[in-house]
């Protein structure tokens, strides 16, 4: 088994992603006999000639009768190089929100366009979004090349005009890799298409297999939310006192001084603990559990950091949200923000500016956010809470948006202004 | 968190490979839900997945105790070696069991047992009335996203409204590893810590882990007769119909359900190792393989989650 990629899909419906995905399950033999039987007989049952490899990924009712994909599918698959954890996203505009949450984890993102309709205002929404969340590496699939009878010209001038776009959202051209393929017939996305003999690059699954990954922020500093207090009270250990939760950003060390936040009070790491036995260290996404020098009261929600590169504790957050709920934010909206293990509720003073992906331009002090919408505003936070930049420090600078009232998650907060400084309109 | 563990040599360095990976984000989500929570419970069938689950609830929490009973919805239509097995684990954890027996439903009446005689789709009504009456709160399920197309779509934190019903279309959106468990009153939120591993990861990790499973999982001598391609056992669920013979085979459990439509698979592979060649190389789902119940129709699975099964 090789390392691990995380990648997520985005385009506009009918684009073909389902297809795109369907196909890569197939050629990289990961569709079992069962589920392709089951493709078979419902494509005959459509009157199909050929599998409508689609299938394989649509798996709500609702979907398969519509024809279009509704919510984040999560799919595995692995070749002897990599595995790989796909989250298909849909394509539909009222559905961009689950663009964003596959795109929250993904380390690449393959971005579907037609070659008949070349880059479209949905293309660049979903382009704005990746950059947004930080997805350091983007695949433009110029798909259905069939259709324009694999004409060279056709495909260079969206390359062109991708590139451009990508580079204004802060893609350096060696993250951004354009490919023509035919989801349908299978050109360039295992198999190498001789009917492409201008495109020299890599097929699909070539370049994820080979696809520099992004390593852990090893190196970061030290960053621990505390999930849960670990207290036994059993005869064998009466006295442990524990504190559970998953390294963040960083590397911890016996000995190693922290700073307990929002506190403020300091300590050293006693001892790093898990079933399996103590540690000397622990690395970013590792659970553990740590035990301190001193006595200090510490519960859920506070923060370990290293002493001496601590993050900002601050209650007024300037933040990028992406609203995620059909009802619009307005100035002066009550909400909770999740940050690591902590709630706290929160007021969202003004907005801003919101973003505008098409003109790539911004609004200053706009009325409202609607559904989809991405913009800067100003949140104050009823205790102060320990943020970083998301750019830095994707894990600390990232926060929910909830409503109090129904718990539905509202928006994506990510600390700072994670997309390039751009001209208002 | 590497096998290479061992309490006696002075203190490791941590590296996480995949399946270290995989394990410190179920123990995060696990975590999770105790900071969260107030009435957490483990569905727990004595099955691989539960008791990867538990195995899991373990180490999170180590060296306390774990902090969640567990929960069985007891079909009836069981195998024996996989009670004994259940009953043994739950006391060695020192775990509270709560069980919800079907056949209690189908005696009073507020179940009626089904023509086909499988007791799995029946399971939901019990499941529910045992978490409304337990008022829990969050529920975590062995279930995982490549077991089948409608579970591909779920959440690993789940809400379900107050009927326990799963609605597709108003899933909250899942960011980063923050996980939202806010429900209101009666609603409940079902977790699966497992969501992102693979038939394969969970025996990979059975193996690293040295965890026990239910002997049937390995490949022993056992009664068997040919049903819609799948070996089933006699029980009392009910036994060969006409034309159907009973014979005398080598096989094992990829799942453990419901007796009546739990299909044994012919193997002869008796060890882990023997075991997890054999999964890689399958060319079947272990629900395609297994599951009378999962090839009902189209859209089976989805059908009883939104009902609010498992
Ligand atoms: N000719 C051609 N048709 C394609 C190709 N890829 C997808 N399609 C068709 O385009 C339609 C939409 O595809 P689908 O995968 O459902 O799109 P999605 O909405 O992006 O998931 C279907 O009719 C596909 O068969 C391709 O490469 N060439």
């Amino acid at each position: 088994m090789g390392d691990l990629l995380r990648l997520a899909t985005a385009g506009s419906v009918d684009d073909g992603k389902s297809t795109l995905v369907g196909r890569l399950l197939y050629d990289t033999k990961s569709v079992l006999a069962d589920q392709l039987d089951a493709v078979h007989r419902a494509s005959v049952d459509k009157g199909l000639s050929t599998p409508d490899l689609s299938l394989l990924v649509d798996g709500l009712r609702s979907e398969r009768e519509q024809g279009i994909t509704i919510d984040v599918a999560y799919r595995y698959f692995a070749t002897p190089r990599r595995t790989f954890v796909l989250a298909d996203t849909p394509g539909h505009v009222q559905y961009t929100r689950n663009t964003v949450t596959g795109a929250s984890t993904a380390q690449l993102a393959i971005l579907l366009v037609d070659a008949r309709k070349g880059v479209v205002e949905q293309t660049r929404r979903h382009a704005a979004v990746l950059a947004l969340l930080g997805v350091p590496r983007l695949v433009l699939a110029v798909n259905k090349i069939d259709l324009t009878e694999y004409d060279q010209g056709t495909f260079e001038v969206i390359a062109k005009e991708f590139a451009t776009y990508a580079a204004a959202l802060g893609y350096t051209s060696d993250t951004v890799r354009t490919i023509p393929v035919s989801a349908l017939v299978g050109d360039n996305v295992v198999d190498v298409s001789d009917r492409t003999p201008w495109y020299t690059g890599p097929t699909l699954l070539e370049h994820l297999e080979t696809v520099p990954v992004e390593p852990d922020p090893h190196e970061a500093p030290f960053r621990f939310p505390v999930q849960y207090v670990i207290r036994p009270r059993t005869p064998e250990h009466p006295d442990y006192r524990g504190y559970a939760g998953q390294v963040a950003a960083g590397t911890v060390r016996l000995g190693e001084e922290v700073v307990v936040l929002p506190g403020g009070s300091r300590t050293r790491v006693a001892r790093i603990d898990t079933r399996d036995g103590e540690l000397a260290e622990a690395v970013a996404g590792a659970s553990v559990t740590l035990l301190l020098e001193h006595e200090i009261d510490i519960s859920r929600g506070d923060l370990l950091a290293a002493a001496d590169d601590p993050p900002v504790l601050t209650d007024e957050l300037d933040a990028t949200l992406a609203w995620l709920a059909d009802k619009p934010l307005r100035p002066g909206a009550r909400v909770l923000v999740k940050h690591g293990a902590r709630t706290v509720p929160a007021i969202v003073g003004e907005l801003r500016t919101r973003f505008d992906e098409q003109k790539l331009s911004t609004t200053e002090y706009p009325e409202s956010l609607a559904l989809n919408e991405i913009g800067q505003v100003s949140v104050r936070t009823a205790e102060p809470v320990p943020v970083d930049e998301y750019r830095t420090h994707g894990r600390t600078g990232a926060f929910l948006v909830i409503d109090p009232g129904d718990g539905t998650t509202l928006a994506a907060g990510l600390v700072g202004a994670p997309l390039p400084v751009l001209g208002t309109s | 968190m590497t096998v290479t563990a061992d309490r006696t040599t002075a203190p490791r360095t941590l590296t996480l490979d995949a399946l270290g990976r995989l394990e410190s984000e179920a123990i995060h989500i696990m975590r999770e839900v105790a900071g969260e929570f107030d009435r957490p419970v483990i569905l727990f069938s004595g099955g691989k997945d539960s008791t990867v689950l538990l195995h899991l609830a373990v180490k999170a929490f180590w060296p306390a105790p774990v902090p969640f009973p567990l929960l069985h919805v007891d079909t009836g239509h069981n195998f024996d070696e996989v009670i004994e097995f259940r009953d043994r684990v739950v006391a060695r954890y020192g775990l509270r069991l709560v069980v919800a027996r079907v056949q209690d439903w189908i005696d009073d009446g507020r179940l009626a047992e089904r023509p086909d005689g499988t007791r799995n789709p029946l399971q939901t009504v019990p499941l529910l009335d045992t978490i409304g009456e337990h008022r829990f709160d969050a529920v975590f399920g062995g279930g995982r996203r490549d077991e089948e197309r409608a579970r591909a779509k779920e959440r690993i934190f789940s809400l379900r409204n107050a009927f326990g019903q799963w609605e597709p279309r108003r899933q909250r959106p899942e960011l980063w590893n923050l996980y939202n468990g806010r429900h209101r009153p009666g609603e409940h939120v079902r977790v699966f810590p497992l969501s992102n591993w693979t038939e394969l990861d969970v025996w990979r990790y059975i193996a690293r882990e040295d965890i026990e499973l239910p002997s049937i999982y390995y490949a022993h001598e056992r009664e068997v007769y040919l049903r819609d391609g799948m070996w089933l056992t006699a029980g009392p669920w009910g036994g060969p119909r006409e034309g159907e013979t009973v014979e005398r085979r080598t096989v094992r459990y990829r799942t453990v359900g419901d007796g009546s439509c739990t299909g044994a698979v012919a193997s002869t592979a008796s060890t882990l190792d023997e075991v997890i060649a054999e999964v890689g190389a399958s060319r079947l789902t272990e629900r395609g393989a297994t599951r009378a119940d999962d090839r009902l129709s189209e859209a089976a699975m989805e059908d009883r989650k939104r009902e609010g099964y498992f």
